[in-house]
């Protein structure tokens, strides 16, 4: 992982010391209200329903294991002793005072951590695979891309008042875990007659009008990467609207622009800038790739003896949904699921986030990755020690096999915690989880994303779950409307709604429902729930889902 | 000072004045001597739309103890017990409907 | 409205000038509009001459009468608003404007080091508070990511030169 030098360092406490005095002039009355927002959004400071919430920075979700021991400190000094990891790859904390953030941003700097550009309308975290540098799939680790831009966009003096918040996804693999195609800007790595270069994607997202990204440029060589994120932004801040906030996201702009248009405003903004001082030379790029730490791997064989000995049950099955295959022999991809039956999906208390570490330290090179699916993912573990490690976790509560499951559900905070939110999300998402809680019968149903979202903001981006829960409220009543269908991954596709809205009563059931159609529909357990619903159009699925009991 | 926005406001019936505590974001409720509380039941109760325009004013005239103040709906029961009167009122005023943290470890 | 001119100080205060008033003698800032419409007796007249360039025409347009002018004023109708410091980069950096570049408007403390890299040398700010503040509020950072044309090093420059330090 990337680790700070000492201009790094000075810009963080700079950053420490410049909020402390916001925060001590806002709470002396020389900052207005209106006048604070901006600049505490910008270090990820909200006000939630009952109490400021901190959203820390977890850069393309990459965590140390000190790093991860300081946000269990955080949540036990500043907070209730737990925090939930978010579909961006970050943690936010539920509980913090005004007053004592300034110390706890103290505190979190130490460790290189921060909130900085976690909310407000500016650059937020870049985004990524949080497979990156272990998988055997990827051309180039894409970490030292959205290194380079967190770089660029820190602080930056032109794209810090934007019409609206701006987010970056990067994947470097062919299969896209990062949902690039729903991102403000997405950047996937591909290579052109022996060059690697980007594909640029803009102008996709969730939220209250959802849009799948369109590609401006087909390949983009890598120096030119800041430049034409720059030529990007310049057009967006200038052109943007601003009249109103559901229409100042870039997808509004170049939706009415056209992509075209859009794209040729980009390239002329781009032609009088490509070769200026953002220009990304090699000796550059070598110097950030130099202070990533990359794991000095053992030399091990693949499938070891203390591996294939160990013939628990419980162990192959964690083994069989958990693990996935590194680029590196005798190692894997471990991913610990934060989605125990009937808990807040993407929660962890700061027990387990230290235990955690300990584990990341001692058997994963120090290394841990949030998922945006509200999961953690020890990149680098060595395959001989995955039955110790099970055990380890097992005992922490975080060894569910239920990975890409349906009881894998992305959620967002909802009404529990959200100021924003119409509806609760969690209890819907808890009751799905026990509903459907029998281990075997997950298995039989097999790869099914379902998302929740507690209102049209879509944090839980139920527009790309298999099965889309977005919540309503009529009358004080909650009821979720359901879309089918939808897909976060390369050939990202938004789910269609099937109905109306259905009562929070009976929601659960209706899911049943839908998985039992699939189920009674599907050619042979290879199809898998999304290509049965591609394969047969959302009527057979509505047909169940409100058929008269 | 009252905008003319506000002057529109309309009631359902009874409405206290809420928001949140600057220094730490908790939940505010505006007393009737202008002083606000960490209690619902000490809140003042408007019945009318003047009465609540008239708490609303004072609270968002001096936004140096509490902010985001807005009117919210409340229930009176026969007993005379002021109760939040929507689930995300509720919510604000009891507390999430999930365990978090180590109440779900230790469940 | 405090003014802080970190740039070279104008000779004389500016005199904003309605579109429907006659010039008077020295210093001016006139409307866009104005510029545009009666841009050759502008062009003669004696005394400074500055404009006020609304944050939602792009600057391309100034670029003529960028020679003739000693002043660009930016605005910021809310801070929040920050199509300006765009325009003052593109002044800047592209047009090569060598004038007084003025923010105006909502202009606020914690914007300031920002405009200042942006290339903004004026500013009328706010609160007589947030002007007392200025040169502190200019030095909260001491090192910076991005380059801009405000001829600060850079954080990739000084990685730089440390390197060829340690080199040599």
């Amino acid at each position: 992982m990337y680790v700070y030098d000492e201009f790094d360092r000075s810009f963080l406490q700079e950053r420490v010391v410049e909020f402390r005095d916001q925060v001590a002039r806002r709470l002396s009355g020389e900052l207005t209200e209106d006048e604070f927002k901006p600049l505490r959004l910008m270090n990820g400071v909200y006000l939630q329903l009952h109490a400021y919430m901190l959203r820390v920075c977890i850069p393309y979700g990459t965590l140390s294991a000190p790093q991860l021991r300081a946000l269990a400190h955080v949540a036990r000094r500043y907070d209730r002793n737990y925090g939930h990891f978010t579909t961006r790859q970050n943690i936010q904390f539920n509980w913090i005072k005004l007053e004592e953030l300034p110390d706890a941003m103290a505190d979190l700097a130490k460790a290189g951590l921060h909130g900085i550009q976690t909310s407000g309308n500016c650059i937020r975290n870049t985004t990524t695979d949080p497979w990156a540098g272990a998988t055997p799939e990827e051309l180039e680790d894409p970490r030292i891309y959205a290194e380079v831009i967190r770089q660029w966009s820190t602080n930056h003096p032109e794209f810090t008042y934007l019409p609206r918040k701006f987010k970056i996804a990067i994947t470097g693999a062919q299969r896209d875990r990062a949902a690039v195609r729903v991102h403000d800007v997405g950047l996937r790595l591909h290579k052109r007659d022996g060059e690697i270069g980007f594909e640029v994607m803009v102008g996709g997202g969730l939220g209250r009008t959802p849009y799948i990204g369109k590609t401006i440029r087909e390949f983009l060589p890598k120096e030119h990467l800041l430049s034409y994120l720059e030529a990007i932004l310049r057009t967006y801040n200038l052109g943007g609207r601003r009249d109103n906030i559901y229409k100042a996201r870039i997808k509004i702009q170049v939706h009415e622009m056209g992509a075209e248009e859009f794209s040729r405003r980009v390239e002329r903004e781009w032609e009088e800038t490509r070769d200026g001082a953002l220009k990304l030379d090699d000796e550059t790029m070598a110097d950030i790739r130099s202070r990533f730490i990359t794991p000095d791997f053992e030399k091990l064989p693949d499938n070891p003896l203390e591996l294939t000995i160990e013939q628990d049950p419980a162990f192959l099955r964690w083994k069989a949904n958990s693990i996935v295959p590194h680029k590196e022999p005798g190692h894997a991809i471990l991913t610990i699921s934060l989605k125990p039956v009937g808990a807040p999906p993407g929660d962890a208390t700061a027990d387990q986030m230290d235990a955690i570490a300990d584990l990341a330290e001692r058997y994963g090179y120090g290394e841990i990755r949030v998922s945006h699916e509200q999961n953690l993912i020890l990149p680098h573990v060595r395959q001989k020690d995955l039955p110790t490690l099970w055990r380890a976790l097992d005992a922490l509560g975080v060894a569910t096999p239920n990975v890409g499951l349906v009881t894998d559900i992305i959620s967002c905070p909802g009404l529990d915690y959200c100021a924003l939110a119409n509806t609760r999300s969690i209890p819907v998402a808890q009751r799905i989880s026990e509903r459907f809680s029998d281990l075997e019968r997950q298995k039989e149903i097999g790869l099914l994303h379902l998302n929740i979202s507690g209102c049209i903001n879509a944090c839980g981006h139920h527009h790309v779950g298999h099965i889309g829960l977005l919540g309503v409220e009529k009358k004080d009543e909650e009821f979720f409307q359901i879309t089918l269908g939808g897909k976060g991954n390369s050939k990202a596709r938004l789910g269609s709604l099937i109905g109306p809205a259905v009562a929070e009563s009976e929601v659960v059931d209706v899911v049943e429902r839908l998985v039992d159609t699939y189920l009674a529909l599907r050619t042979s357990p290879q199809e898998s729930f999304i290509a049965a619903v591609e394969r047969l159009g959302i009527d057979p699925f509505k047909e169940s889902a409100y058929a008269p009991r | 000072m009252t905008s003319p926005l506000q002057r529109k406001l309309k009631i359902t019936g009874p409405t206290v004045v809420t928001a949140n505590r600057l220094r730490d974001g908790i939940v505010v409720w505006l007393k009737a001597d202008g002083v606000w509380s960490e209690d619902l039941p000490e809140a003042a109760v408007g019945n009318t739309a003047d009465e609540v325009l008239d708490l609303l004013d004072i609270a968002q005239a001096d936004e140096s103890i509490a902010v985001g103040a807005y009117p919210a709906r409340v229930n009176i029961g026969e007993d005379g017990a002021v109760v939040p009167g929507t689930l995300r009122e509720r919510i604000r005023c009891s507390g999430p409907t999930v365990a978090y943290g180590e109440a779900v470890a230790a469940s | 409205m405090p003014l802080v001119e970190t740039g070279t100080p104008s000779p004389a205060p500016y005199v904003r000038v309605a579109d429907d008033e006659a010039l008077p003698d020295g210093a001016v800032i006139v409307s866009a509009e104005r510029l545009l419409a009666e841009s050759e007796s502008l062009r003669v007249r004696n005394g400074d001459l500055g404009v006020l360039w609304p944050n939602d025409r792009d600057v391309a347009e100034l670029e003529p009468f960028l020679p003739r002018l000693n002043l660009v004023a930016l605005d910021f109708p809310k801070y929040r608003d920050g199509r300006a410091f765009s325009q003052a980069r593109l002044l800047r950096e592209r047009y090569g404007f060598k004038g007084q570049l003025r923010a105006t408007g909502n202009v606020l403390r914690d914007q300031l080091l920002m405009m200042s890299r942006s290339g903004f040398d004026a500013y009328e700010i706010d609160k007589d508070a947030d002007a007392a503040a200025f040169s502190e509020a200019l030095k909260s950072y001491s090192v910076f990511y991005q380059p801009t044309g405000d001829g600060r090093p850079t954080i990739r420059g000084l990685r730089a030169a440390l390197r060829g330090k340690e080199k040599a």
